[in-house]
């Protein structure tokens, strides 16, 4: 169910509604028409053009990893949603907004928001101003190389698993859709990914990014636009629903509100209580990713200048605020709009309840949003949706590639294997370094596809890391003492924390009431939890290890610790250009929109 | 960005007009034979206006970050 992954992991898709939509073998959802084919092949043009154009352009290491630190605050914006926004994410909450009605929205306001503005306005300039080229740079310089070393080979390891993954379950949805063949996707789409990268480095995979966010944003706009139309607005949606419910078609439950079913675990369908959602996804999960996993803080290094690494959040905050638009309406408005060929209401199901009834013409939740697009979207705009669907495939693919390549190049080959090479070598072992992470996803996919039931602990894998990295790194940046024995143990039983409460959970079932905080509890919340006790522990032991050691002297903490750190001034300029006064702005539509839909 | 050559909005100028052409000649394409698509509220020609919206916004993106010209 990939829809219900948290948002910090749901950027790389989901495993187990491929798995799935594997076993299903039902007839494709879409027909496309030769306007269609025509339109995705454009892409496909595109991106490639848009790789040999910017081959010039990636000539020195600062280039091909970092992309000369020459984005503009939008661009980088962009870019860092761009990255969390890939297909699978679409299909999988617009499932779960159908499931779970716009308790959904709370992956991409509570369990978003807070996390990037924390990050542009606090946390970015020491990231920006120490000229870290990543996460794992920022650890060695404030803890050395142990923490970092250990924080690189986990993220490596991590993401190209996670893109090979993700590489397999998008060939599956290519195939349910539309029918495609599950090596085609995987070759044609690996290919593409490959060479623009390895052509363009980090600014290929930033421009392409932002190219997908705009096709997004075209090719699926107008499905929610066409449902309110036919829903007859947001009022006529309510009532339509209310009516539904009432007549006993649709499932009881509270569809369009956020916080009233929060009070305890068992009044709402998700199985959360209010300080999950507050403390475990809006703090430790939330946090960990848009703060410290670096496929997203990458982009937001390759700023121009400190202005506009700052901006750079906050802007992407205010489309990561409208991405419900998107994908939870077209989830919601499936549940009154979509109709079977009889004309009666159209009810999702559960994926294993379509696989235990092959051929009664089932469609799973995850379905809701290519059945919308399907319902809408004739000859040509429907291309557009689905090169939509492959351009947020391909750029997150591409977003994992390039994160593992410089993390690769900087972080495990240059202090590890070549240290003084020339920078020309470095930028050749990154060019490297793409193909064979495409070939290593590659690999991972045909994994994946042979051994389906590896996909459920990948999930789980990636989020023992992030947490912990989230505590030691606030401790390194906002506590002068902090030392590099408690960077690493901060680490190092963080993450055990965090592996130790899944297996808990995972082999004596009955301990999730322990881990959740409640027998009624259910397996999100365990996420939530296990997130916030790592986070917890990984601090806890940075601070205690930390005072029996000698702390760095304040000098050597320059660029990398609040309160020893002066950091530049910036030019003043007209409100309208001032981070605070959009960042203002950001809390206070966020605020508005979780009161209106309170 | 504009200083060291092709911008990405140019770029994104590009796809949308290409796109916005396509999809809004295909939408002309269903007025003139008075035949549409099996969609629902193909009555409201989407892809004339959706199209045509994206077909403009291309072309201004397109202009506006020319190659050449210092945006």
């Amino acid at each position: 169910m990939f829809g219900l992954v948290p948002a910090s992991i749901a950027a790389a898709g989901s495993p187990r509604a491929a798995a799935a939509l594997l076993a299903l073998g039902a007839p494709s959802l879409a027909h496309l028409s030769l306007i269609d084919l025509a339109v995705i092949a454009i892409y496909f043009v595109m991106v490639i053009w848009i790789g040999f154009y910017l081959k010039s352009k990636a000539n020195t290491s600062e280039e091909f990893f970092m992309a000369g630190r020459e984005m503009t605050a939008w661009i980088a914006g962009l870019s860092f949603v761009s990255a969390n926004l890939g297909s699978l994410e679409l299909m999988g909450w617009a499932g779960s907004a159908y499931q779970y009605g716009i308790l959904a929205a709370h992956w991409y306001w509570v369990g978003a928001i807070p996390a990037m503005l924390f990050l542009g306005m606090v946390m970015m300039p020491f990231y920006y101003v120490c000229k870290t080229h990543s996460v794992p740079g920022y650890l060695k310089l404030r803890y050395g190389q142990g923490a970092s070393t250990v924080a690189a080979l986990s993220f490596a390891f991590m993401t190209v698993l996670m893109s090979g993954v993700n590489m397999f379950a998008m060939a599956e949805v290519m195939k349910i859709v539309l029918g495609w063949d599950l090596n085609f996707s995987i070759i044609v789409s690996s290919l593409a990914v490959a060479a623009y990268v390895a052509l363009g480095g980090l600014r290929s995979a930033i421009f392409n990014e932002v190219l997908q966010f705009m096709l997004i944003w075209g090719g699926a706009l107008l499905v929610p636009i066409l449902g309110l139309v036919e829903a007859g607005g947001w009022s006529g949606f309510k009532a339509q629903l209310a009516r539904n419910i009432a007549k006993g078609v649709t499932a009881n439950g509270d569809y369009t509100h956020m916080w009233r079913s929060m009070g305890h675990f068992a009044d709402n369908p998700m199985g959360i209580h209010w300080t999950g959602i507050v403390f475990g996804l809006g703090f430790a999960i939330s946090f960990g990713y848009w703060t410290t996993d670096f496929l997203v803080v990458q982009r937001v290094l390759a700023a121009n200048s400190l202005r506009s690494a700052r901006m750079a959040p906050v802007i992407g905050s205010f489309f990561k605020m409208a991405v419900p638009l998107i994908v939870i309406l077209p989830g919601l408005l499936g549940l009154v709009v979509l109709q079977n060929p009889d004309g009666t209401l159209m009810h999702l199901v559960g994926e294993n309840v379509v696989a235990a009834n092959p051929g009664a013409g089932m469609h799973s939740y995850n379905e809701v949003l290519p059945l919308m697009m399907v319902r809408y979207l004739g000859p040509g705009l429907l291309g557009l949706g689905i090169t939509a669907l492959i351009a947020g495939f391909m750029s997150g693919m591409a977003g994992n590639v390039s994160a593992f390549t410089a993390i690769f190049t900087y972080d495990i080959y240059q202090p590890l294997i070549v240290k003084n090479a020339r920078d020309e070598h470095y930028v050749l072992v990154g060019r490297i370094v793409t193909v064979v992470g495409v070939v290593i996803s590659i690999g991972a996919a045909y994994l994946v596809m042979n051994a389906a039931g590896i996909m459920d602990y990948v999930q789980a894998l990636f989020s023992f890391f992030i947490s912990p990295l989230l505590g030691v790194v606030l401790m390194g940046m906002f506590w002068k003492r902090a030392t590099k024995a408690g960077g690493f143990w901060g680490l190092l039983i963080g993450t055990l924390t965090s592996i130790g409460l899944w297996a808990w959970v995972h082999f004596y079932p009955a301990a999730l009431r322990y881990v959740a905080l409640s027998p009624d509890a259910k397996a999100m919340a365990e996420d939530m939890y296990r997130a916030l006790w790592s986070v917890i522990t990984a601090i806890l032991v940075t601070f205690v290890v930390s005072l029996f050691g000698a702390a760095r002297p304040v000098a050597e903490l320059n660029g990398l610790v609040y309160g020893a750190t002066k950091l530049p001034e910036e030019e003043p300029v007209p409100f309208y250009k001032n981070e605070y006064f959009w960042m203002i702005l950001a809390i206070v539509c966020f605020l508005a929109l979780n009161i209106y839909f309170w | 960005m504009h200083d060291s050559g092709i911008s990405i909005w140019f770029f994104i100028g590009v796809i949308l007009t290409v796109y916005g052409a396509m999809i809004f000649g295909y939408g002309v394409y269903e007025l003139v034979i008075g035949q549409t698509a099996n969609v629902i509220l193909a009555n409201l020609h989407a892809p004339v206006w959706w199209g045509g919206l994206m077909f403009a916004l291309g072309v201004f993106y397109s202009l506006r970050f020319r190659p050449g010209r210092n945006g």
